[in-house]
């Protein structure tokens, strides 16, 4: 079929491109996806199906599971939104402004890429624990944050920063001044010209951003583990919940949580693709 | 064609290296054992690997190199069930070698009853840690129940120190009203209330409590309570040994399909009879573990452990199988003291 493809034999298919090697590029794309992306977790639905539907959803809807699938995801999602503002923010700087140590502060944005979680999760958790150099600070108020879900919250802003970053800079670097400055020749002030003007044009990057954060900090084990505190139903993740199933030897359940996670976080995907389509189409393409 | 020529010297290069490979096969002079074990045995098995090694070249002019993985038992356990090619296992506790048999029928159901004293080489016990001076004056473990105490241990689930820990607890109680499972529940989740942070191994708590100053007392293995003197300093930490603590049993066994397939049988059958002869009881005494064959020890070394009462799990839960079932499976007691209120039950 994807020979038929090749050789343009079904025209109906896509829209007539000057471009060609559609067909093989496009057998190829399908092919690699399904090998590397696909068929692992095909294999993981497949293993949890050993359970059954309604097998499935007793695991899931356990209190216990609940209440770690309500950790992982509301703090990814709280953990995005404060990354789309303040990356939003870092990349306006790194993009905008001309100042010594540009450079460095730029390579800095990626290192919680390039650390081992590991690593980051046990620096996090010596920085904020009571006896940290920050945890101390806000110890004499009876704040605690390492061992909390206050300090999950803290080592996902910090892996996902990155993602938001890199996204919104490249869109914001190939804006034109002269749209900004037609803006202000017809009169709009400054506020305007960033709320109707700027951010329209950023909104789909920064969610590009947030999607990739989001979905990031939801499957973070590594730096989480050394943070969180581990407490069930307070700050008990619901990817260390499938390591304990995995330690039980009960790969059915473990398989479960992880299909149960795979289909909330591909709902929630799907949902800022379509706002972003939506922005697109709203404000052209950025 | 370049293509062409590239494939040939791939080729080249592939039978190159495949015949390195079957070279140093059919050389019949060195053999690699592979020892899965748990965590805090790194240092003990260092000092155990080097004496059996040339050992076993003085007596048979055959170079052995053994080399150990380490790691939480229950995930060690895992991986030789997922296909890690481990000569020997040497694992926290029974329970994890059973589910080795269970799984992957690697070994045999009876492995334990194939090498003497339970197959475990040495044993330990589970005892305090407090900060110095024992501010909060914990003596026993009805002590760590007590209001205002903080304790550090790790997971049961995901840890096999830490189910000795628990298990140390409910038999402490067991012991006092014999056959009150349910004043040990209640001690027991009391004293998990008191815990702030369940770390997934031992040595991720002896961290939380000691670089991170969280908690009044740690709940540790001995060896490892040695180590945590000997690393951060005796002038910050205490060891305190309650009067009666569970006598850990850590096996050992051979894995009988991986042996027999790399054909190393011989060797690794010697290996862990070695863990058994006076020179390797030394050299586990000296490393903080109770030799099984404490005459064979330094009586320097044996002096460091304190006298205290101890029971096995045999006698106290009637087995691992049993013990694990009960305490540590899915729902069972362990997971009922966690209850959705967001604290420890009642």
């Amino acid at each position: 079929m994807n020979l038929a493809v090749a050789r343009g034999w079904s025209p109906t298919l896509r829209r007539p491109s000057a471009l060609p090697g559609f067909g093989i590029t496009l057998g190829f794309a399908v092919s690699y996806l399904s090998l590397i992306v696909l068929l692992p977790l095909a294999v993981l639905v497949w293993r949890a199906g050993t359970l059954g539907l309604d097998g499935i959803w007793r695991v899931a809807t356990t209190p216990r599971v609940l209440a770690a699938l309500e950790v992982s995801f509301v703090i990814a999602a709280l953990s995005a939104v404060v990354n789309a503002v303040f990356g939003t923010i870092v990349a306006w700087v790194l993009v905008r402004y001309e100042f010594p140590g540009k450079r460095l502060l730029d390579s800095a944005v990626d290192l919680p890429f390039a650390l081992p979680t590991a690593v980051a999760g046990i620096a996090l958790a010596a920085l904020y624990a009571e006896n940290g150099w920050i945890g101390a600070l806000f110890a004499p108020w009876g704040i605690k944050i390492a061992f909390t879900p206050l300090g999950i919250f803290i080592a996902l802003v910090f892996i996902g920063l990155p993602f938001v970053v890199r996204s919104v800079q490249p869109v914001l670097q190939d804006l034109d001044h002269e749209i900004e400055e037609a803006s202000a020749t017809l009169g709009a002030s400054r506020r305007q010209t960033i709320v109707r003007v700027i951010l329209p044009a950023l909104t789909p990057a920064v969610l590009t951003g947030v999607a990739l954060a989001f979905a990031r900090a939801v499957g973070e084990y590594g730096s989480v583990i050394f943070i969180a505190g581990n407490m069930p139903f307070v700050s008990e993740i619901a990817p260390l919940l499938i390591v304990t199933k995995l330690e039980e030897f009960d790969y059915a359940s473990a398989s479960a949580i992880a299909t149960i996670m795979l289909a909330i976080a591909f709902a929630v995907l799907l949902a800022i693709n379509s706002i972003q389509a939506f922005s697109r189409r709203r404000f052209g393409d950025a | 064609m370049t293509v062409r020529r590239r494939a040939l010297a791939l080729a080249a290069v592939s039978l190159g290296l495949l015949a390195t490979i079957v070279c140093a096969q059919a050389q019949p002079k060195d053999v690699v054992l592979t020892n899965v074990s748990y965590d805090p045995t790194r240092e003990l098995y260092r000092a155990l690997n080097d004496a059996f090694a040339k050992e076993w070249q003085a007596s048979t002019g055959q170079k052995v190199t053994i080399r150990s993985s380490h790691g939480g038992s229950g995930r060690q356990a895992r991986a030789v069930i997922d296909g890690l090619e481990a000569d020997v296992v040497t694992l926290a506790l029974a329970g994890d070698i059973d589910a080795i048999a269970r799984e992957s029928k690697r070994l045999p159901e009876n492995w334990q009853s194939r090498l003497p004293h339970n197959a475990a080489p040495y044993t330990s016990t589970i005892v305090f840690v407090v900060r110095k001076g024992n501010p909060k004056a914990i003596k026993d473990w009805p002590d760590l129940a007590k209001s205002g105490v903080s304790v550090v241990t790790p997971n049961p689930k995901t840890s096999g120190g830490a189910r000795w820990n628990y298990l140390a607890a409910w038999a402490y109680e067991l012991d006092r009203n014999p056959g009150d499972q349910a004043a040990a529940r209640k001690l027991v989740e009391a004293i998990y209330k008191n815990v702030p942070v369940l770390d997934s191994g031992a040595r991720g708590s002896t961290t939380t409590f000691a670089q991170r100053a969280v908690g009044d007392v740690l709940i540790s293995w001995e060896n490892e309570a040695f180590l945590i003197l000997q690393e951060f300093g005796a002038d910050k930490f205490d060891i305190v040994v309650p009067p009666f603590s569970i006598l850990a049993e850590p096996p050992v066994a051979l894995v009988d399909a991986v042996v027999d397939k790399r054909g190393t049988r011989k060797v690794a059958e010697a290996y862990l009879d070695f863990l058994f002869t006076p020179a390797a009881q030394k050299i586990i005494a000296k490393n903080f573990y109770r030799p099984s064959k404490p005459e064979a020890a330094d009586p320097a070394d044996l002096a460091r452990f304190a006298k205290l009462k101890l029971v096995t799990v045999d006698q106290a839960f009637g087995g691992w199988k049993k013990a694990q079932a009960e305490h540590f499976a899915d729902g069972a007691a362990f997971d009922q003291i966690y209850r959705p209120s967001g604290k420890a039950a009642r």
